[in-house]
């Protein structure tokens, strides 16, 4: 099963904070306004938030990468 | 193949003997050569190739002695392949800059013994298929000049199948950072990049770039001539081998010291002519590097595994130790007001961060942080690792946290409004600064 994650380059942004707003799921801000990052993969619903994110970013300093995820244990 | 042989045999130095420090020639190329002897016949491989060095220094268990002590053979083999996929020279840098303001050993290496720098360098990069080799050391060190010197006697000896390139690199902490240093010999500005792609597989010019620090090169040379069971006689067997440690602070002898991986810290400073008094606090790895208190890291062995149990991180070889009549929290907060002044400023959580962080570690080492203020400190340090393009934030916050371990008692004290410590004058050097805060934007200190 395959997740996306979102990475983020810290050189490029500049802490806008769009990312907050639009992928509140995954990012919130420092008290800097720079965003701290939650790289737990993102599926349906989630993944299009991440996608609008992503696209907003003023400074285009986030991208979507796709991860590999381990198949969950049968049970 | 350009060399002559070895005009006289020599023998490789004897278990227990000091390998790199053992003989001191200086730039005199021709005593380098009677000394060591010459560096042994190799051809230059073709691109994508790895010569017979790159399995004996994996053999050999070597490790980058910069700070990252990652293998070096792995790191060879990296950047051969990166060769070989991308269709494109590599290149090797030499990291002769040594931005720790308590470490000296690269520079005591170069002024013994440069031409095993620069020998090692060359095999390393006929092994590699490198044409080129770059050493970079600061702007009006004594180390670039001996390093120019000794590579000048070279080409005029016609010695090396490579061009050596000894380039004067501004002298900024962060500057010394691998993708800064890469992106300096490459585009002239001294900046960390964004990673990946790392250096070895996309560097100088974005060529596939061997970049490892100028005692690692040291130890290949000697690797060459004596081969991989030799190195590993003496030394720690998961990092086998000699190192160069920088040993300051309340010690009889201040300086450098060789001793096999994993010698104990209370041999080190047996070494160093012992502590003087009583000892507290020491620094382990460098400014980047972290605090362990005395009594945890005494009996460690020298090296990351070693080192672990107590906190301590071997890093670039510094060892500096605080006498317990120093404040530890004023020498920590001066540090890390140099550590955030010597950011690139690029990263936020970085620029930002480390100037807050400074600014509360001048609040408590002065006795004004109140118990909120040490809330919101230690918040402050759990959230900014990670959080940088390189690992320069993570250094100083690892240093200012572990001096809150360390230091825990005079930390309750300091809260409220007292320091124990009766001795005025600093400890940790920390170099006279020209920029106190960090720049937004580029200026003339990175070119």
């Amino acid at each position: 099963m395959s997740g996306h994650v979102v990475t983020i380059d810290r050189i490029a942004c500049d802490g806008f904070g769009t990312c907050a707003q639009l992928l509140p799921e995954r990012i919130i801000l420092d008290e800097w306004g720079y965003p701290v990052i939650d790289a737990t993969p993102v599926h349906g619903t989630e993944r299009q938030h991440a996608k609008r994110a992503v696209n907003a970013c003023p400074r285009l300093a986030l991208t979507l990468q796709k991860v590999h995820e381990p198949e969950p244990a049968k049970r | 193949m350009t060399r002559t042989p070895a005009p006289s045999h020599t023998s490789a130095p004897a278990i227990g003997a000091p390998r790199l420090l053992g003989e001191v020639v200086g730039a005199d190329l021709g005593r380098h050569l009677t000394t060591f002897g010459a560096p042994p016949t190799q051809h230059r491989v073709k691109r994508g190739h790895a010569g017979p060095l790159v399995g004996e220094v994996g053999h050999a268990g070597l490790a980058g002695r910069g700070g990252g002590w990652f293998p070096t053979g792995r790191k060879m083999h990296a950047v051969v392949t990166a060769a070989r996929t991308s269709r494109k020279d590599p290149i090797v840098v030499v990291n002769a800059m040594e931005g720790e303001p308590a470490a000296s050993k690269d520079a005591v290496l170069a002024q013994r013994n440069p031409h095993l720098i620069l020998d090692g360098a060359v095999l390393a990069a006929e092994a590699i298929g490198a044409s080129v080799v770059h050493v970079a050391a600061h702007r009006g060190s004594r180390t670039l000049t001996i390093l120019e010197r000794a590579a000048e006697q070279r080409r005029s000896r016609g010695l090396d199948s490579v061009e050596l390139r000894v380039v004067d690199a501004p002298g900024r902490y962060v500057a010394s950072e691998e993708s800064a240093l890469a992106h300096f010999l490459g585009e002239g500005v001294a900046l960390p990049m964004t990673v990946p792609p790392r250096v070895f597989e996309s560097g100088v010019r974005r060529r596939p770039t061997l970049l490892s620090n100028a005692e690692t090169y040291a130890h290949i040379a000697l690797i060459a001539r004596h081969g991989a069971a030799w190195f590993r006689q003496v030394g720690a067997s998961t990092a086998p081998g000699t190192m160069l440690l920088s040993v300051s602070g309340a010690v009889g002898q201040p300086g450098v010291l060789e001793v096999p991986t994993g010698t104990t810290v209370r041999e080190i400073l047996g070494l160093a002519g012992g502590t003087s008094g009583s000892v507290h606090g020491l620094v382990t790895g460098g400014y980047g590097g972290a605090w362990v208190s005395a009594g945890d890291v005494l009996d460690s062995p020298w090296s990351v595994d070693g080192l672990r149990p107590s906190g301590g991180v071997p890093g670039a070889g510094v060892l500096a130790v605080l006498p317990t009549d120093a404040c530890g929290l004023a020498e920590t907060a001066r540090v890390v007001r140099w550590m955030a002044g010597q950011g690139a400023g690029q990263c936020g959580p970085c620029r930002f961060g480390l100037a807050a962080v400074a600014t509360d570690m001048d609040m408590l080492a002065a006795g004004r942080l109140n118990a909120t203020g040490l809330a919101n400190l230690e918040r402050r340090l759990g959230i900014i690792p990670g959080r940088g393009a390189c690992r320069h934030p993570d250094g100083a916050v690892r240093f200012a946290g572990t001096a809150l371990q360390v230091f825990g008692d005079e930390v309750r004290s300091h809260l409220r409004g007292r320091c124990t410590a009766s001795r005025r004058t600093s400890v940790l050097p920390v170099p006279a600064s020209t920029v106190s805060l960090p720049v937004s934007r580029p200026g003339e200190e990175w070119r």
